[in-house]
């Protein structure tokens, strides 16, 4: 159980930390995270506004991560090393003793940062991104569902993921994260399983997995696909990712990211090589193109489904 | 011409008995909540006209901004003769000279000011005149110069105060122009003879000025008649249909930027006023909509036009060349009634027939509860044009009610029943670093404040500098009061706007205007000193000149109350220094927090500050937060500017606001929506719509 309560807190390392041992006294578990006295019911879970996660920043001001104006929560910590990635300051997980990058917020903490500006979020809600937020799935889980059970009113929560933790082979592990999500953004990268994992050094099967969950659990999803000149930019491979979520009834919109360079001063502060170097940004109306074929190629596959 | 003829059809009331517009706006206004559909396009003879002003403008930018001036001819309401831009294609006429922007020379608020703006310009003014107005006339210039003490001079020339309106018109006073309109001069005459008649009769000081402003009003009165006539109306008598309320609205006006050259010189709350004169003329056949909006733009196309003689360095502390033409449109009735017409619609309307201008200054009066049309009337405008200026209308309507415009940029004040002292800027980040160096200015070293105890040792204390700062505040509130105290005593009595008062009742509120620089500079500064650690840096004079921070802390702008509450603090503390002076004419003590300019030329006067920030660094205009220190995010960002205390600064709070595009949201192409579906031909059903999906 123990070992339970302390993945509820995203630490799961902690168990062999070097931190104070969890003391059991008045039927309530006390136990030591971060620095941090935590509450435990009896039941072995956490009262989900204590839940800490690790966390990059937030903004109070998001218009593209989900419908409306949102709160959006950037995770620290993600598997992957996509080539093209804008945040590469998100990459590198804490360590199991608190120290390294992100700080360590609770769920309460976030949700009373969203309370004090509520009526901007009217038509939006809260977004969690990254990073890779399912890397800490029991961390967002608790903040969906407090989020959900807000005294001021229900908040519609997004999940915008890239999958990278996820496996149908252990779908339970993410349950209850899915049990609270609302919507999800989820990144397809590309429809080439050899080229998924030198462009995003992981293989192409999580994110797939990932949308059959979502697509049997009727989740509406937003897929993404970042469009990269002489990588991602071909006819065929669009025809492909429209393909994919042409198996997938839950989706109800194709966003094509043109890879921009934007990105680019941030690896040369944090010194790291640029992977793309020399790649040019991608025209922003041939992406318009490119969806259309995605969407031409997701329309026949579904004609084919009978759909 | 009766009055009966001029009212028909309207809903009579106790406007008909006294000088009350907003009762008859009220009785007679028709609210829309449509959509923009009904709104004509430019006439041809909108087009060609305001086609003859883009060339005149082209003229004028071909002559470094000045097309030509006036050096012979001081400006009164009847100085010139009829000016037009071209006669036969105007539905509504009068210039400020008799030529179009041509800039009329005016010497009350000083003839050195004047003499200077047509210098630099090139011109020279008659010799006679500068004469007269040294020798034999006295202006406002002249009489503030005889009065200041040599500290107030020494602020003035540290520009730990800057911005004093004492060579120029104060402005930021709204007659009351509609009372032109529904009433007829000579209404307004009679009421200001029946209030002339009517004073307190022992002649003390008060009386006495009050008795010479009257009658100066009624005499500005008679000359807004002959005005009228320069130009063929006999504006005595009320208007009678659409497009004379518009002209006679607008000639009243026209008297009031003849006759000063205020820094603000706005003109009101009008289209839902007006739109009760389009609605009876629509209604009776008398005007088409496309004749309506006509009427709107030629009166748009004039406010474009209104300009003045101003200096380099005016220019420079206003970033450019204002005027301030701020019309206030929309809002919502304290009855629960929006108060957005379809004429609110066609002055927006303007941006799109003639293009954009940042004149008149379109400011709509925003609430959540306007029409939903109307919002979206005003997001697309805003979207192609960047040119209107929106207001938190539920926060003012609470203190001023529905009958309230904006003068300037922020300033709120009910229509012909409030006015205000205008009062430039004292510099509270200048003000922090004379606290910490004894009164000594840090850029000169000179003694201008008071000679204080400085700051010891090489780190800052917070508690230590907070208690010197509010003593150094305390001063500095006392001299900027006292100067303004005299300026305005001097501006009523050289430069006194009769035509402008005269549009307002007999007494009238009075706000005495202060305003504040560098909050956001003060609030991390002292944000630095509480939670990181900074130490001094001084000079062989033991004249604090830099400062290094050590460590990290909250910053303003970030929804973060540890420095949030310290800007609230500020502001409090120093409204609580203001209102401990005596103010001119009982006039109520309010301040602002607005420099959207100016912050540039403020900041180029004040040294290295705690916070990092390096000497002669722009502040952050208004209230914003400094730039880049905001990292949390837009709503973050204004949460913090809105904990900033309204009720100790209700001459305005600003945050100015840029944002890409893209930053904005997807442009729609994204989610699948019919379009998508139709291209493709193949009928799809989404399945699951996201429930509370909001953009799409």
């Amino acid at each position: 159980m123990l070992r339970k309560v302390l993945r509820a807190f995203g630490a799961q390392e902690l168990c062999s930390a070097t931190s104070p041992p969890a003391s059991v006294y008045h039927g309530c578990i006390q136990v030591w995270v971060e620095g941090t006295d935590v509450t435990v019911d009896t039941e072995g879970c956490a009262r989900d506004v204590d839940v800490v996660g690790r966390v990059h920043s937030t903004e109070s001001f998001g218009t593209v991560d989900g419908p409306g104006t949102r709160f959006v929560v950037f995770c620290q910590g993600c598997p992957m090393r996509c080539q093209y990635c804008h945040n590469p300051d998100t990459w590198e997980f804490a360590r199991a003793d608190g120290a390294g990058p992100g700080t360590s917020v609770t769920v309460g903490e976030l949700l009373e940062r969203y309370e004090r500006n509520r009526p901007f979020y009217r038509t939006g809600g809260i977004t969690v991104t990254g990073g890779e937020p399912m890397a800490q799935p029991d961390f967002v889980a608790a903040l969906f569902r407090a989020a959900h059970a807000a005294p001021a009113g229900r908040i519609h929560t997004c999940l915008d993921t890239s999958a990278a933790t996820f496996s149908a082979a252990h779908a339970e592990r993410f349950s209850a994260l899915l049990d609270a999500t609302d919507m999800v953004l989820l990144d397809i990268k590309t429809s080439d399983p050899a080229l998924h994992e030198t462009l995003c050094g992981l293989s192409a099967s999580h994110a797939l997995e990932l949308g059959d969950e979502l697509a049997q659990r009727r989740i509406p999803t937003l897929v993404r696909h970042v469009v990269v000149p002489g990588l991602t930019d071909s006819e065929e491979e669009c025809a492909a990712v429209g393909r994919i979520i042409g198996d997938w009834d839950n989706v109800v919109g194709l966003d094509f990211l043109p890879y921009h360079t934007l990105g680019k001063t941030k690896y040369d502060k944090l010194g790291i090589e640029y992977p793309l170097k020399g790649v040019k940004a991608m025209n922003a109306a041939r992406a318009k193109e490119l969806r259309q074929v995605a969407l031409l190629a997701r329309a026949q596959r579904r004609a084919e489904r009978g759909k | 011409m009766s009055q009966q003829e001029a009212w028909a059809g309207f809903v009579g009331g106790n406007w008909e008995h006294e000088i009350d517009v907003r009762d008859f706006i009220q009785k007679n206004y028709t609210p829309y909540d449509g959509d923009e559909s009904f709104l004509a396009g430019p006439t041809e003879n909108t087009s060609k006209l305001w086609g003859e002003v883009m060339d005149l403008f082209q003229q004028e930018r071909e002559h470094n901004g000045v097309l030509d001036m006036d050096t012979d001819l001081v400006s009164t309401i009847i100085s010139h003769p009829a000016g037009y831009i071209d006669q036969p294609l105007e539905k509504i006429v009068g210039l400020q000279t008799e030529k179009p922007l041509k800039r009329a020379l005016m010497v009350n608020g000083g003839i050195r000011m004047a003499v200077a703006a047509c210098k630099q310009n090139g011109y020279e003014v008659d010799p006679e005149i500068v004469n007269i107005y040294t020798n034999y006339r006295k202006t406002h210039n002249a009489g503030v110069f005889d009065v200041y003490t040599p500290e107030m001079r020494a602020c003035r020339h540290s520009h730990i105060i800057t911005g004093l309106p004492d060579a120029y018109g104060r402005g930021r006073i709204i007659g009351d122009y509609r009372r032109v309109a529904l009433y007829g001069v000579d209404r307004l005459i009679e009421e200001k003879k029946a209030e002339h008649a009517g004073t307190q009769k022992t002649m003390n000081e008060a009386t006495i000025r009050h008795r010479e402003e009257l009658a100066e009003q009624i005499r500005a009165l008679q000359e807004l008649n002959q005005l009228g006539k320069i130009y063929g109306f006999d504006i005595s008598q009320p208007a009678k249909t659409f497009q004379e309320a518009v002209q006679w609205l607008y000639f009243g006006y026209l008297a009031a930027v003849k006759e000063q050259n205020g820094a603000a010189m706005s003109i009101g709350r009008n289209s839902t006023f007006l739109d009760i004169y389009a609605e009876r003329d629509l209604k009776n056949g008398v005007i088409t909509e496309a004749e309506a909006q006509e009427i709107i733009d030629h009166l748009v196309m004039k406010l474009r036009m209104v300009k003045f003689a101003r200096t380099p360095e005016y220019n420079e502390l206003f970033s450019g060349d204002p005027q301030w033409v701020t019309e206030s449109l929309g809002g919502m009735g304290v009855d629960g009634r929006s108060m957005v017409t379809k004429t609110a619609f066609r002055y927006l309307h303007t941006l799109e027939n003639m293009g954009t201008s940042p004149e008149p200054n379109l400011t709509v009066l925003w609430s959540t509860r306007l029409p939903e049309a109307f919002k979206r009337y005003c997001a697309k405008i805003s979207i192609t044009t960047s040119s209107i200026q929106y207001e938190n209308d539920d926060l003012m309507r609470v203190y001023h009610g529905d009958d309230y415009a904006i003068a300037c940029c922020v300033s709120s004040m009910r229509i012909g029943k409030e006015m205000q002292f205008f009062g430039a800027r004292a510099n509270l980040a200048k003000c922090l670093l004379y606290a910490i160096n004894g009164g000594r200015d840090e850029k000169t070293g000179e003694q201008v404040g008071p000679k204080f105890r400085p700051v010891e040792g090489d780190y800052l204390d917070y508690d230590d500098v907070v208690s010197k700062y509010r003593d150094m505040m305390q001063w500095l509130a006392e001299v900027y009061v006292n100067s303004l105290n005299i300026i305005h005593y001097m501006h009523d009595k050289y430069c006194y706007e009769r035509l402008q008062m005269a549009l307002h009742d007999e007494h009238v509120h009075r706000w005495f205007a202060t305003g504040i620089a560098g909050l956001s500079v003060v609030a991390d500064s002292l944000s630095a000193i509480k939670y990181a650690k900074v130490k001094v840096i001084r000079d062989e004079t033991g004249l604090v000149t830099d400062y290094q921070v050590e460590g990290d802390f909250p910053k303003y702008g970030n929804d973060d109350d540890r420095v949030d509450q310290i800007a609230h603090d500020v502001v409090e503390v120093f409204m609580k220094y203001v209102r401990e002076t005596d103010t001119y004419r009982n006039s109520v003590p309010t301040t602002s927090i607005l420099t959207i300019t100016s912050n540039v030329v403020y900041g180029n006067a004040t040294g290295n500050t705690p916070d990092g920030r390096r000497a002669g660094e722009p502040f952050a205009p208004g209230a914003n937060p400094m730039h880049r220190r905001d990292t949390h995010g837009a709503v973050a960002s204004l949460a913090s500017v809105a904990k900033l205390p309204f009720k100790d600064a209700q001459d305005g709070i600003s945050n100015t606001f840029s944002i890409v595009p893209n930053a904005l949201g997807k442009d729609g192409a994204v989610m699948f929506d019919e379009l998508d579906l139709d291209a493709l031909g193949v009928d799809i059903q989404i399945e699951n719509p996201a429930p509370d999906c909001g953009c799409c």
